[in-house]
């Protein structure tokens, strides 16, 4: 396991290198001048972009800057904007949001979605069963947008980030993955109900509560809570829609306005931080494989 | 006293077999009918099956693939998956309770600590994501309350008890990790936690190599004597039956052809089939002949010929057979046959 581990970290090392490489790349390649309405109405003196471009080392070739760029970033240093604000001031604000929303989607996901699939799983074609089947269908069909402007018109843009102003929002986020989990909870549980172990841990005696509460859900649970991880990982990237209908202002926003504005390295440092996540985030679903399924061993 | 409960109407009827049947029997099977509703139709699996087993007696029940002996026993057990099976008939009593009426909480307090069943597979038939310990102090905690270190030592007992070398160590250890004999030896110990009076065993050895059969049918046998429990045996391999068994019961579509003591079925079976079945025995003496077979296959379940449905492959069928079912008859006091011939069959032999 150890040794799996560690191999797993290993490889973290050239899939970093190269996703950040191909964002440096991409953000600067884009053929528009970053200075371009940076200073009122009128264009940038010559001296002040001069002065910027020797900064932010704009005029080596793409390949020196790069290399100079992740010099700085293993220091921690994770560059300034145009204007001279620390990016990494920027993430800090914005990071802790996109995480709060994150945990309240994943909550709300799970919760709502495990309880549908099972009570349909143990009731296949039953009227709940349908109802959750059409419900899915339609969230599923829906774009996020359309979910997202419908809350807005009931409840309101949230007023603050705490975890209940988010709870709206995080429904939103949350309802694609939500559906996807009730099938697939539907699924194992209506799959494992007729298993053998199952049969037998009703022989033992053991009530109806257990039975299905711990031996049918516990084997029924492994592949939905991989999928949760990995939705947990996706989530964690930040919503752009979602973000922008609630005028919440996480991780999402800040990448989208700054792609916008050309501020290279503020796009550069937050893709790279959420590659990094997303990475951690699959290293941690596998190993929870092994945790959840004992028969699963990793050399 | 007994009732049999009749499905289809809902009441209870005084059984005429009552009289026959042995008060004292632990655990009895009268008229049981179970049917499978399915797409294809109904296939009507038990037709009437009647057995019984005392305390300290071993009962095998014998029969080809398909012929309801497992069904029996789930049905006994409370654990048949409706739909598609349904009890439809007959019923079912442990120390003179009926149990088909029982309420779902009674059932279930007698699953386990009355009769208790160990199944073919182990590998499925234990939760491969719970330690085996876990899964046999579970019910010593919800059954019997007992704390988790008491009910850690009760199991590790129980481990000890079925021949599980290093108990103690093992208890932590997952079903894949233990070798087929082994995992039906904590199939078995898990069955034995709340010291049940009957046990039935669904081909206990099927699904285990030829040495570690004879080891796991010496340890239930074992076991049984011990205990003095009853012992429902479900069976196809005759060599198993004739070394333990005090009485058998054949099965055939779904009904109970023959049954007695275990012995005078070897010496002077009363039944064709129960003849087939024996002949179709490798013996050593016969090394090198073609090996007997019972020509044809047992009947499909949703279209049960009439008459006796063992007729199309009987060497002794007549024009009776295919009219009109045979019922079984007391050949003493403790040997019944349902054949039109088993006169002229035990006669000759």
């Amino acid at each position: 396991m150890g040794r799996y581990v560690l191999r797993r970290l290993l490889q973290l090392i050239p899939v970093f290198l190269g996703t950040t490489f191909i964002i440096y790349t991409l953000v600067w390649a884009i053929p528009v001048d970053p200075f371009a309405g940076k200073c009122g109405q009128r264009p940038c003196p010559p001296a002040y972009v001069a002065a910027m471009r020797a900064k932010f080392n704009l005029d080596d070739n793409l390949f020196v800057q790069y290399v100079k760029y992740l010099g700085r970033l293993f220091t921690g240093d994770f560059g300034q904007t145009f204007s001279g604000t620390d990016v990494s001031t920027l993430i800090a604000n914005a990071y802790p949001i996109t995480v709060r929303l994150a945990v309240v989607a994943l909550v709300i996901e799970a919760l709502v979605g495990m309880t549908a699939g099972v009570l349909t799983g143990l009731r296949k074609n039953g009227f709940a069963d349908n109802l959750v089947l059409v419900a899915t269908l339609m969230l599923i069909s829906l774009p996020v947008f359309v979910t997202g402007y419908i809350l807005r018109g009931l409840f309101g843009t949230p007023r603050g980030t705490s975890f209940v102003d988010l709870i709206v929002p995080g429904i939103v986020l949350g309802s694609l993955s939500m559906a996807y989990v009730s099938r697939l909870t539907r699924t194992s549980i209506a799959e494992n109900r007729r298993a053998d172990f199952v049969r037998t841990a009703i022989a033992k005696g053991l009530p109806t509560s257990r039975v299905v509460g711990v031996h049918l859900l516990r084997n029924s649970v492994i592949p939905v809570i991989t999928f949760l991880g990995t939705d947990l990982g996706a989530l964690m990237g930040g919503a752009i829609v979602t973000e922008g209908v609630f005028n919440i202002r996480g991780i999402g926003g800040l990448v989208f306005t700054n792609i916008q504005q050309q501020q290279g390295v503020v796009v550069t440092g937050v893709v790279t931080l959420l590659v990094l996540v997303y990475l951690v985030m699959s290293l941690v679903v596998d190993l929870l494989y092994a945790v959840l399924d004992p028969r699963i061993r990793y050399e | 006293m007994s009732t049999v409960y009749d499905g289809e109407s809902g009441e209870f009827v005084p059984p005429q077999e009552i009289a026959a049947a042995q008060d004292e029997s632990l655990l009895q099977v009268l008229g049981l009918q179970v049917e499978f509703r399915t797409r294809d139709g109904v296939a009507k699996v038990l037709n009437g099956v009647s057995y019984h087993v005392n305390a300290g007696e071993t009962l095998a029940v014998l029969g080809e693939s398909g012929s309801g002996k497992s069904v029996t026993a789930q049905a006994i057990m409370g654990i048949l998956d409706t739909p598609p099976a349904f009890v439809t008939g007959g019923s079912v009593t442990f120390k003179g309770e009926e149990l088909l009426t029982a309420s779902a909480e009674r059932r279930r307090m007698v699953r386990g600590e009355g009769i208790a069943m160990i199944f073919q597979d182990a590998l499925s038939a234990l939760n491969p994501v719970f330690t085996v310990g876990f899964q046999i102090a579970e019910q010593l905690r919800l059954r019997r309350g007992m704390g988790k270190a008491q009910a850690r030592a009760a199991a590790i007992e129980l481990l000890e008890q079925v021949r599980i070398p290093h108990a103690a160590g093992r208890f932590g250890d997952y079903p894949h990790q233990f070798s087929g004999g082994m995992r039906q030896r904590v199939m078995i110990a898990m069955a034995l936690a709340l010291d049940p009076e009957v046990l039935i065993a669904d081909e206990p050895t099927t699904a285990l190599d030829v040495t570690v059969q004879a080891q796991i049918m010496d340890l239930l046998a074992e076991i049984q004597r011990e205990r003095a429990m009853g012992l429902v045996l479900i069976t196809h391999d005759l060599g198993v039956v004739a070394e333990v068994a005090d009485r058998i019961a054949v099965m055939y579509a779904g009904r109970i052809v023959e049954s007695g003591g275990a012995r005078e079925i070897y010496r002077r079976p009363g039944h064709p089939y129960t003849v087939a079945l024996l002949e179709s025995l490798p013996r050593l003496d016969l090394k090198g002949q073609q090996l007997n077979t019972i020509k044809g296959l047992p009947p499909s379940l949703t279209d049960i010929p009439p008459g006796c449905p063992f007729h199309p492959r009987c060497r002794l069928a007549q024009d009776i057979c295919r009219r009109q079912v045979p019922e079984p008859v007391p050949l003493d006091a403790a040997r019944s046959s349902a054949c039109h011939f088993t006169g002229e069959l035990m006669d000759r032999v």
